[in-house]
């Protein structure tokens, strides 16, 4: 299969968008564009068990490395891994979500659909990457759309929404300035001394960097693709960003903006530079460990529900990069779960919110009540979100967390066993917050908001429900059957796996 | 005369050809509207650029004073291309002006001094080509001819003008007292580290530096901008700049070569001198053209990292990165030109809630912002990123590290634009705009060249195996 075609897909839908004329055949095409996103994923997936069965064990399947820029060794390089395919999947379902939700937009419904799909060929082109400058370029193209998406159909909260944008695009801009030095690094380094400068991912894979160079340029990688998945001290873009941006965005965000820092934290920084994933491996499980702790109870002191959603985001991403750190098998798969699963899980949480405050106005905890008699479905879904967050067993949160718990306990020195035992103190914070939120929000008698509007809450329509049905499938195949899931990335999390080993001795 | 030597010269000719028919057309006592006129013009200058591309081959004329090779004629091709866009959008302007044909002899005449300057094999021809190529362009300045701020421009850009020849000139005789040639091609083996030399090239660099306004020398530059028209504006920071920078290239990497180790951190601290102070000063500007001066300042400081690199990827991303700035910078004055002309504001409060009302003029600035800011999948990104990847080169991964943060801010006062078009309300919104036909064509060669020349990757390709050669 060629990987182009998930990268064109989107591309052209925003093309045929341009075209459109009126709200109705604009939100047609995104939804058939995004439709078969869809599509082109689960074929994918498909097409990649297939050629896994029949023996093929190369470490990137669907090669294809056209030369982009000759004269300075950078090529078009795709292919994808089990890892790489969980991820593309992942983004089809938010994004098709995503479209769905936003069905009824009024406001500049075409400009909307043109940066979300414009978001999401960012994010395909940055999973099917093997070239460095590639993945680089795909990284800063779905960045400056969500300062348009935010800046225009965002809501005002604590913080106004052109400051959230602002501050959420700088953030961003300046951690991929930081990638970018660590990726000259790289290019000079890694073929240094024989004259060839390769962004080759699986090329520089095969030439070994010196250890002292790693030293340096693996904080500027790590740090760079770690503010993307809100690595604390770098975190401060979240909350607000997430709660200004539009239902769409923020499930964008949340589910996939974020991983794409986790992915490049795994794929770049420790699977190119492993002596120094070895070396800073206590520095990175502190910060996570950290950012899970205080983000969780951060999220305590909330009242608006997207700002709850936002900090336990924080949280929860700080378990990514808990497995990330840690450095075993285990964890690292742990990782690589919890990433499907948070995206999944946030993306199913906003877009309850989003549908909640389209209905009653308001986001905050205090106001709402009573909503699961008057919407039992949408409740239910909230509910179920709520549930996974906090981990209950039988939706993909426990499976995702009780991975990276298990991975990380294999690492026996004091000091790791510690940042273990903090972290999964979380989870009980977890549990009063999220069982606080949902509580109040959808059972007792009603807040202010909800008997100001009590005939005009309507449950939710058709495409929420198809939204919601798809991210709540999601959620409990991979809680209940979470084998699946694992088959597909564990043997790449191996290959990762092989090089670090490979470094430590 | 040597046999090819129309075939040599042609670009140079064709220009001197089509300043003497306008001479021809103003003395002429027939009649004619501005329209035609124009259109006769612009129909001259695409002419121009089409002929550009016939006829390639290098050679030496005049006993190597004057050299020409295909790298040469891209960029004269180069030129040629801006100035035709710039003479598009300046077409609602100067409709109502009344010396058009003045301002197009003007405007060749620089053209045709940054051609000879271009070619010249030796300092003495480069010195008369950038003589050429200033004194009218004080006098273009001085073209809003009812407005005193323009007058101030060009009397200011003149006095900074002659001061920095006078400190080229300086160099450039003391060059030529140590070595005892002009030539380019002997220069190189005659220098030997005196340090009268080395004094020279100091005063050389000065005198370069002065014209593509690097700070410390930049300082006229935001109120010439500000009091020249639109028009000789985007000339002045774009194609007089790019003409600067296609010799300043060549002169550091063949003449003073060996004096490398004393240019190229002098170089890198100018950039990033450069690009700190002209991102802070444009993080505050009200007018739009004050602020698109100090963005290209600090554009320039980021030319400079990719020079400094000092290697063929260096000199190609020079070039290229030029090719897109030719596109980027005039998209983004294109639309100030119309909002200038047809609405008479330069403020960027302005541009509050102009999307609004024109949603396609500000997809096209917004388009320019963020190819100048360098974001894909614009070619600003790629053009920014082959320059500090030059500069990396040389191992100063601290100065990429400070100008990659600094691409940062740059961000943060386009996006203020950007803003201010999208997501602010106007008190006094902006009654809807005509835009004229050749405005139209040039604005949509820019954004095309914008989208194109980053992701087809012939142009740089194209550019690389010149230079290697």
């Amino acid at each position: 299969m060629n990987l182009s075609l998930l990268i064109l897909l989107p591309f052209l839908t925003s093309l045929a968008l341009l075209v459109c004329k009126g709200d109705k055949p604009v939100r047609l095409v995104a939804a058939a564009g995004s439709f078969l996103q869809v599509g082109a994923c689960v074929v994918l997936l498909c097409l990649y068990w297939k050629e896994r069965a029949s023996g093929n064990t190369a470490e990137m399947l669907f090669q294809n490395d056209p030369v982009w820029y000759a004269p300075l060794g950078i090529h078009y390089h795709t292919g994808v891994d089990g890892i790489s395919v969980a991820m593309l999947l992942l983004t089809s379902l938010i994004v098709f979500a995503g479209v769905l939700v936003s069905w009824n937009l009024k406001m500049l419904s075409k400009e909307f659909f043109f940066l979300l799909l414009l978001l999401s060929a960012g994010a395909y082109g940055f999973f099917v990457s093997l070239d460095l400058f590639t993945m680089f370029f795909f990284l800063e193209m779905a960045v400056i759309p969500k300062f348009l998406l935010i800046g225009i159909w965002g809501s005002s909260t604590a913080t106004s929404k052109e400051y959230a944008a602002t501050k959420l695009v700088l953030m961003l801009m300046g951690g991929s300035a930081l990638v970018f030095v660590g990726l000259a690094g790289i290019y000079f380094q890694a073929g240094a001394g024989r004259g060839m400068h390769s962004f080759d991912l699986l090329q520089i894979a095969r030439m070994n960097i010196p250890v002292e160079t790693q030293k340096w340029i693996f904080p500027f990688i790590f740090i760079g693709f770690g503010v993307f998945a809100a690595l604390f001290p770098f975190h401060t873009w979240v909350p607000d960003g997430h709660s200004s941006a539009p239902t769409a965005a923020s499930m964008f965000l949340a589910g996939i903006s974020m991983k794409l820092g986790g992915y490049g934290c795994l794929r770049v920084a420790t699977y190119l530079l492993p002596a120094a994933a070895h070396y800073y491996s206590g520095v990175i499980v502190l910060l996570s460990a950290i950012a899970i702790l205080y983000g969780a109870f951060a999220t305590m002191m909330q009242t608006d529900l997207k700002y709850i959603n936002a900090y336990s985001s924080v949280s929860h991403c700080g378990f990514v990069l808990l497995g990330i750190g840690m450095l075993t098998q285990t964890s690292i798969n742990g990782a690589v779960l919890q990433m499907v699963s948070h995206g999944l899980m946030t993306a199913l949480f906003f877009a309850c919110i989003g549908m909640i405050y389209d209905r009653t106005h308001t986001r905050a905890v205090a106001k709402l009540g009573g909503l699961l008699k008057m919407m039992p479905f949408l409740s239910t879904a909230f509910v179920l979100a709520g549930l996974c967050s906090l981990g209950l067993p039988g939706l993909s949160g426990f499976v995702a967390e009780l991975t990276v718990f298990m991975g990380s306990w294999q690492r026996v020195d004091a000091f790791y066993r510690w940042a273990t035992i903090a972290a999964c103190g979380s989870i009980v914070v977890t549990a009063v917050y999220i069982l606080r939120a949902v509580g109040q929000t959808i059972m007792g008698g009603g807040g202010s908001a909800v008997r100001d509007q009590a005939g005009a809450l309507k449950d939710a329509a058709w495409n929420e429900r198809l939204a919601i049905a798809i991210l709540v499938i999601g959620i409990v195949v991979i809680g209940v059957a979470p084998f699946w899931l694992n088959g597909l990335i564990a043997p790449a999390g191996e290959s990762i796996m092989l090089r670090v080993v490979g470094a430590a001795h | 005369m040597p046999k090819d030597f129309f075939a040599l010269m042609k670009g140079e000719l064709l220009v001197g050809l089509l300043i003497i028919v306008l001479l021809f057309l103003k003395i002429g006592n027939k009649q004619r509207s501005n329209e035609t006129l124009l259109r006769l013009i612009n129909g001259l200058l695409l002419f121009n650029l089409a002929a550009g591309f016939f006829c390639i081959r290098p050679g030496n004329l005049f006993g190597n004073s004057f050299q020409t090779d295909p790298l040469r004629i891209l960029e004269k091709n180069m030129l040629s291309l801006g100035t035709l866009i710039i003479s598009l959008q300046a077409y609602d302007w100067l409709r109502q002006h009344k010396h058009v044909v003045e301002f197009y002899i003007l405007l060749l005449s620089t053209l045709l001094g940054m051609f000879f300057m271009i070619s010249a094999g030796n300092l003495l021809l480069f010195f008369v080509g950038l003589e050429l190529s200033t004194i009218p362009l004080a006098a273009l300045v001085n073209f809003d001819l009812d407005k005193k701020p323009s007058s101030e421009a060009a009397i200011k850009f003149i006095l900074s003008s002659a001061f920095s020849s006078g400190l080229l000139l300086f160099g450039i005789s003391m060059l030529y007292g140590t070595t005892g040639t002009i030539e380019f091609a002997i220069l190189p083996q005659r220098l030997d580290g005196d340090p009268l030399q080395l004094f020279s090239m100091i005063l050389v660099l000065t005198g370069f530096a002065f014209k593509i306004s690097v700070v410390p020398f930049h300082l006229w530059t935001a109120d010439v901008y500000e009091g020249a028209p639109v028009a000789v504006t985007s000339y002045l920071s774009v194609v007089s700049k790019a003409a600067i920078l296609f010799v300043l290239t060549p002169v550091l990497y063949t003449v003073f070569k060996s004096p490398g180790d004393t240019w190229v951190p002098i170089l890198f601290l100018l950039s990033i001198l450069t690009i700190i102070v002209g991102n802070l000063f444009a993080l505050r500007q009200q007018n739009m053209k004050r602020f698109l001066a100090f963005s290209s300042i600090s554009q320039m400081g980021f030319i400079l990292i990719g020079i400094g690199g000092q290697s063929a990827e260096g000199r190609s991303a020079v070039i290229y990165f030029l090719l897109i700035y030719i596109f980027s910078n005039l998209g983004a004055f294109g639309v100030v030109a119309l909002m200038s002309a047809r609405a008479g504001r330069e403020r960027i409060d302005d541009y509050k809630g102009f999307y609004k009302s024109h949603p396609a003029l500000s997809w096209v600035l917004a388009i320019s912002l963020f190819s100048l800011a360098g974001i894909p999948p614009t070619a600003g990104f790629f053009g920014k990123f082959f320059l500090l990847l030059a500069g990396a080169g040389k191992a100063h991964y601290w100065l990429i590290a400070l100008a990659a943060l600094n691409m940062v801010i740059s961000l943060y006062y386009y996006l203020r634009i950007v803003k201010a078009m999208f997501m602010d309300e106007s008190r006094e919104p902006v009654e809807k705009m005509r835009t004229g036909m050749p405005a139209k064509i040039a604005l949509t060669v820019c954004v095309g060249g914008i989208l194109v020349t980053g992701l087809a990757s012939g142009a740089y390709q194209y550019m690389h195996s010149l230079i290697a050669r």
